[in-house]
């Protein structure tokens, strides 16, 4: 016989009620809700007085263009919007074949980042054509998804097209020679687009070499597993800032003399060396998700190691840990940062050159302000994004 | 069965060609790099640690001067990066803890501030609120108009200026009372778990004990005067004289720190209380424990054995994240290898260096930790 549950009856509290619950409900919660409260609404009111009053944000928009891209010439930018168009188009394709709710919030948040950045774009004197390119490409998403939702293409011919656009995206920042793409150094690479590319590459790099590593760590052969483990460990041992400092001094050295490169490149090979310890101990914890029945099916279906890995471990493992990389790639965003110190000019890195021109002399909190509030809206979103993913792929629930 | 299809023959050479690649890389790189620096004239070697470094520290917890070596110099970073680190690992403990209990709140305001403060510092670079902290420092006003904080304490551009504890003459008189105090409140628990093995009511004799940690170092003090006086920062002419001077890198690089990781910690606390099964407090009521037993013999240990381990990494990213002081000019250790490298031309031997210490602090710390770690999981059992 079946019981039949009825909820519980709704309680109707009112706003009245709603605040002796939750900001009233003993003597010292009030207290705490009032002092608390004061201090807030004080606070709030003199942030605003200030940022509406005293605040010179002219040194953000006076200076936009070297936050967005640093020094990359003015004539070649279009290849920097162009693929940003690449990735929006992408993007919005993705969230309209990917059903998920995370893929489609970034897709959103791709549109209007761009949205928000062209307007401050045209607010900020950068021309109208940037401003336009930029809310084409935010435009761009929603096409690309109404298209994606109506003439659907397969999973892997949008998998395939991510992985062109990888090179496409590199000749077109970088270029090839001759008139139509002149070579752009990546010393003249700067602002937010760096900060990105040496997050992304950062995580794409480093990828492969984190799971190697976790699967050598996880090895049954000795010597495979102390030099893995002695790897991550090192690694994870020490700060960031040495092992950049290392890599920008050790790595002209270590390489036969007729080879130079120049310090984005070797930013990104530290920052490659260091997040793959972590992914290799994120892949680790996917790994040792997998129920080791599936392991013995393997085993009694009598495949060999490589193709247990390929085709049974890794393709779960490795699904198991996307929410845990996203977080990855949130604190790799947040560490590129640390460039500025071997004197990369990120965004960190232009906000200080731009407050060493005398006209924008003390003007530290605006600059600061702002970059710490581009962080924030980049890193925040994929946060909340990698939660519902997590939900979606019902990681937290074993 | 052949050699090549035996499966121990097969592991054996596998090691040995991993051990061989990984030499044969190392070789090739090695031979770069000597012809590298043999060209650039740079060299390996630690005599450097021996001669006059030449160059002068901001702050040192021991006696340094430029005509000191880098060894001390070197030295005089790792003692600052211990300082700041251990003094952040128990303000940001405390403060993390309070974030936590404030995100386990029921009061919504409470509970939506501290969410709001754990998002806007877990999404925001370190680095980027260190130098805002520093920039925030040096906008504070000058020394005359210093800011007075509750306790005598004064924050002004050229630092914090805290009172400095002073152990007075009182101290050893007043350390008997202590001892007393102790062996009264040991001889109480003894009572109490005898009592309670006999089946007999322990009630009154907790108390007992807990009201001669409490009174008998009062009435010491009272007694033969304060062990511990406070030597006050006091404005004279210029500046702060006496008292606690701390400078404005080493307050801003704290802060910076502290408020940084108390948001994980933070998390982390909430975390591990959550993960305390609701029926678990339930059925600790339902035995009769009171709320605070349950609180100190249920909660608490369970918790404990969720939190360790991801409390213990925090602490090791803040000794790490320590480094990132570079940028306001503290001089930790990173800094001063920086310096110490640029000068030498052995930069690599300073930057190998500086790593070893720093591996050696991360993991003596998980080491000590993992040992902590194993005292709490044995409750398990």
């Amino acid at each position: 016989m079946s019981t039949e549950q009825l909820a519980p009856p709704v309680a109707s509290l009112g706003p009245a009620g709603w605040m002796r619950k939750n900001l009233f409900s003993t003597w010292y919660d009030a207290l705490l809700t009032v002092v608390l409260g004061s201090v807030l609404t004080l606070a709030v009111f003199r942030v605003a007085e200030w940022s509406l009053t005293e605040a010179r944000w002219g040194v953000v928009t006076a200076n936009f263009r070297l936050f967005l891209i640093g020094t990359y010439p003015v004539d070649d930018a279009w290849r920097i919007w162009m693929s940003m168009t690449i990735l929006s188009v992408f993007a919005g394709v993705s969230a309209a074949i990917y059903g998920g709710g995370a893929i489609r919030t970034l897709s959103a948040w791709l549109a209007a980042g761009q949205a928000l950045l062209g307007g401050l774009a045209l607010v900020s004197g950068m021309g109208p054509a940037v401003a336009g390119a930029l809310l084409l490409n935010a435009t761009a998403v929603g096409i690309a998804f109404m298209a994606g939702l109506r003439r659907p293409v397969s999973r892997r011919t949008l998998s395939l097209a991510w992985l062109a656009s990888v090179p496409v995206s590199v000749v077109l920042l970088y270029g090839i020679g001759g008139p139509a793409l002149p070579i752009v150094g990546t010393n003249l690479w700067g602002g937010l687009l760096l900060t990105f590319v040496l997050a992304i590459v950062g995580i794409v790099l480093s990828f492969p070499f984190g799971v190697l590593l976790a699967l050598g760590r996880r090895s049954d052969l000795p010597v495979v597993r102390t030099l893995s483990t002695a790897y991550i460990e090192l690694i994870r041992g020490v700060p960031l800032v040495t092992i950049l400092f290392m890599a920008s001094i050790m790595l002209p050295l270590l390489l036969p003399g007729d080879i130079r490169i120049d310090q984005v490149i070797r930013a990104m090979a530290g920052i490659t060396l260091f997040s793959a310890a972590y992914v290799a101990e994120n892949v680790r914890g996917g790994l040792q998700a997998i129920p080791s029945g599936q392991i013995e099916a393997a085993h009694a279906l009598g495949l060999s190691t490589i193709q247990r890995n390929l085709y049974i471990i890794l393709p779960q493992a490795l699904r198991a840990v996307i929410p845990a990389n996203v977080g990855l790639f949130i604190s790799l965003l947040k560490d590129t940062t640390l460039v500025t110190i071997i004197g990369l000019l990120d965004v960190l890195g232009i906000g200080r050159a731009v407050l060493a021109q005398a006209q924008w002399f003390g003007a530290h909190m605006e600059v600061y302000l702002f970059i710490a509030a581009i962080f924030f809206v980049m890193c925040y979103t994929m946060s909340q994004a990698s939660y519902r993913l997590e939900a979606a792929l019902g990681v937290g629930k074993r | 069965m052949p050699p090549w299809r035996d499966v121990r023959v097969l592991r054996i050479i596998a090691q040995i060609a991993a051990v061989l690649v990984v030499l044969a890389i190392g070789l090739v790189l090695w031979g770069n790099l000597t012809t590298s620096m043999a060209r650039s004239q740079l060299s390996f070697g630690l005599g450097f640690l021996d001669s006059v470094a030449g160059f002068e520290i901001a702050e040192s917890p021991i006696p340094y001067r430029a005509t000191d070596t880098y060894g001390r110099a070197l030295l005089v970073g790792l003692l600052n990066t211990l300082l700041v680190s251990l003094v952040g690992i128990v303000l940001a403990t405390v403060l993390g803890v309070l974030v936590g209990v404030a995100r386990l709140s029921g009061n919504w305001l409470v509970n939506r501030v501290a969410a709001g403060y754990v998002e806007v510092m877990r999404n925001t670079p370190l680095l980027v609120q260190l130098v805002l902290i520093y920039a925030v420092f040096l906008q504070l006003p000058g020394t005359t108009n210093s800011i007075a904080l509750p306790g005598s304490i004064f924050l002004n551009q050229r630092g914090l200026f805290v009172p400095r504890p002073e152990i007075e003459a009182a101290l050893g008189p007043w350390l008997t009372f202590v001892a007393a105090a102790i062996v009264v409140a040991v001889g109480a628990r003894i009572v109490s778990s005898r009592r309670s093995a006999a089946g007999r009511t322990t009630r009154g004799i907790g108390l007992i004990g807990l009201a001669a940690l409490v009174v008998l170092p009062v009435v010491g003090g009272l007694v033969v005067g304060a062990p511990v006086g406070l030597e006050l920062p006091v404005l004279e002419r210029f500046n702060f004289v006496g008292g606690l001077a701390l400078s404005p890198e080493f307050t801003a690089l704290l802060v910076g720190l502290v408020v940084y990781t108390a948001a994980f910690i933070g998390e982390v606390v909430r975390g591990g209380v959550q993960a305390v099964r609701r029926g678990q407090v339930e059925a600790a009521l339902a035995l009769g424990l009171t709320p605070s037993q349950t609180l100190r013999l249920i909660v608490f240990p369970q918790a404990m054995r969720v939190i360790v381990p991801p409390l213990t990494s925090q602490y090791l990213n803040l000794a790490k994240n320590s480094s990132l002081a570079v940028v306001i000019g503290y001089p930790e250790l990173f800094n001063v290898s920086r310096t110490a490298a640029s000068q030498t031309g052995q930069p690599i031997s300073v930057i190998v260096i500086v790593m070893a210490a720093y591996l050696t602090i991360s993991l003596g710390t998980s080491l000590l930790m993992n040992i902590y770690n194993r005292r709490v999981q044995i409750l398990e059992q």
